[in-house]
């Protein structure tokens, strides 16, 4: 094979590779070392490989885990499973069903609850106001209807306001 | 700014090291940041490449921090200059080994860099000599609003950050610590301490992060987890393990001194002789040599002042750096020869050691 495989957890090179028949169905995994012994798989006492692939929702070989794609770039699970890494930000979305339960065990939690990026979410929130009453003036000049257009005209001034001070700087 | 004046600039590493924690050499935090919309560096088509590249320079040169600042693409530097940049952990081994459409933004004094196109779009980086995990944090929060003001990054309020690899989601904040601990290595320690810090979520790593060896005794510990915590909670976290590792290399160093004195003073002594008499020396050998130097500086063996000097060959001392200074490419056993040369005479006015004030303070 020319990749080296990569662990299922993390993206390390996987150097544990696990194969157990769980009711006449293969569950195949790759771990590193660390995951492997994070996860347990080096204590040979109590170990299912099962719960793990559960988990992992790495479901058996045959199934058809190559499904899912996203949308925005085009990555597949495959992909995923081949580099351990995303190909872009909505892969998230797209993914997030295979992703939801590997988060578990890789972070502290699952929500975030750090710094948010203020500023760009704010000038964001204002974009989408301006493009939304942009559409709304244009779609109530089209249909005559007056005094509606005045007020968003007001609001788009508004909001164009509140941009001013950060296009100066 | 070019390479070559960046590279003859003092630097927060290498000519910073006022440090006086004895055990942490340098403090450095980075942050994972992608641009909304576009897909990641390593799928990336190479004109999206070039395109996050010149947006991304742009922005971050534009930042206050980063006023007067070297901005580079990887394809412009030299193999030796990349390498000199690997060794003041400027930029990574991953970015140095990149081809096309990435680069980095170094700051003046070279406390900042930004790698473009790495595994993520923005990797922001703070490095400050000694232990200053609190103000690297600050430092390096500031440069992040302000490129803010310029990038829409990537980020979802359920999960953060958004990085190419899940395991760098939420605050995709890393902070690291260089430790010198050379009395837990002799005294055979540092397997379990490595065990310890696995368990409370932290990686040990070496000098020169995953996968490189720990020469010199010195190891690079951070946080493993970013999501599920928030910034302050993680920099508490791994500055209570930092605290509890330099207690443990205190303790070891007491023992050593208390059991069996002899051999300690053996090795230092020993190096000593090695660093102002030898003629060949490998940058292993060298490193080793120079932290049990830094040692006897911490034990009072040594004045004070040298602790900086050893700091700054700790860098000054391997490849890249050795055959820049002489302007030119060396066979490893001619670098040996010429790295020795260079120890001799930065070693040539070291006082003798003074053993007596470390033996005796013990009873």
């Amino acid at each position: 094979m020319n990749n080296p495989l990569k662990c299922d957890f993390c993206a390390k090179p996987a150097t544990v590779h696990l194969t157990q028949i769980v009711n006449n169905k293969v569950h195949k995994v790759d771990l590193c070392e660390e995951c492997a012994q994070t996860k347990g798989v080096t204590d040979p006492s109590g170990f299912s490989l099962a719960d793990l692939l559960l988990k992992a929702s790495l479901s058996p070989e045959a199934a058809p885990a190559s499904g899912v794609r996203c949308e925005q770039c085009g990555f597949t699970q495959a992909d995923f499973k081949k580099f351990g890494r995303f190909g872009c930000p909505a892969c998230y979305g797209a993914f997030k069903g295979m992703l939801d339960p590997l988060l578990e065990g890789m972070h502290k939690g699952t929500t975030h609850l750090g710094k948010i990026p203020q500023a760009a979410l704010d000038r964001k929130s204002l974009h989408d106001r301006l493009s939304k009453l942009e559409l709304d003036l244009t779609e109530a000049i089209k249909s005559e209807r007056y005094e509606e257009a005045a007020r968003y005209r007001d609001e788009i001034s508004q909001v164009k306001q509140a941009f001013a001070p950060r296009s100066e700087a | 700014m070019t390479i070559a004046s960046l590279i003859a600039t003092p630097s927060e590493l290498t000519d910073n090291a006022s440090s006086k924690t004895a055990i942490v050499l340098m403090t450095r935090i980075r942050l994972a940041r992608n641009v909304a919309g576009q897909p990641f560096p390593g799928w990336a088509k190479p004109a999206q490449r070039s395109q996050i590249l010149e947006s991304c320079s742009l922005a971050v040169g534009a930042t206050a921090p980063m006023k007067r600042s070297l901005t580079v693409g990887v394809s412009e530097l030299t193999e030796l200059e990349k390498q000199i940049l690997v060794e003041r952990h400027l930029i990574s081994r991953e970015l140095s080994s990149s081809t096309q459409g990435s680069g980095v933004v170094i700051s003046r004094d070279q406390s900042f860099s930004v790698m473009v196109n790495e595994e993520d779009h923005l990797r922001i980086q703070v490095l400050r000599s000694g232990f200053q995990l609190k103000k690297a944090w600050n430092a390096i929060n500031e440069l992040d609003s302000a490129l803010e003001e310029h990038l829409d990054y990537a980020f979802s309020p359920q999960l953060g950050y958004l990085t190419a690899c899940p395991t760098n989601l939420g605050t995709a904040l890393r902070g690291s610590a260089m430790m010198h601990l050379p009395a837990l290595v002799i005294a055979g320690q540092m397997e379990k301490i490595v065990r310890a810090v696995n368990q409370l979520g932290m990686v040990v790593r070496g000098l020169f992060g995953e996968g490189s060896d720990a020469s010199g005794s010195i190891f690079q510990i951070s946080n493993q987890t970013t999501l599920g915590e928030t910034e302050e909670e993680i920099i508490k976290r791994l500055q209570s393990v930092l605290q509890s590792i330099i207690e443990h290399e205190l303790n070891a160093r007491e023992k050593l001194l208390e059991g069996d004195s002899g051999k300690l003073f053996d090795k230092i002594g020993r190096a000593y002789g090695i660093l102002q008499n030898g003629h060949l020396l490998s940058s292993g050998e060298a490193m080793n040599l120079l932290s049990l130097i830094r040692l006897g500086v911490d034990l009072g063996v040594f004045s004070d002042g040298y602790r900086s000097v050893i700091d700054r060959l700790f860098i000054e001392a391997q490849p890249g750096h050795l055959q820049y200074a002489r302007k030119g490419e060396f066979e490893p056993n001619q670098r040996d020869l010429l790295r020795a040369e260079r120890l001799r005479s930065e070693f040539a006015n070291l006082v003798r050691p003074d053993f007596t004030l470390t033996a005796n303070r013990k009873n």
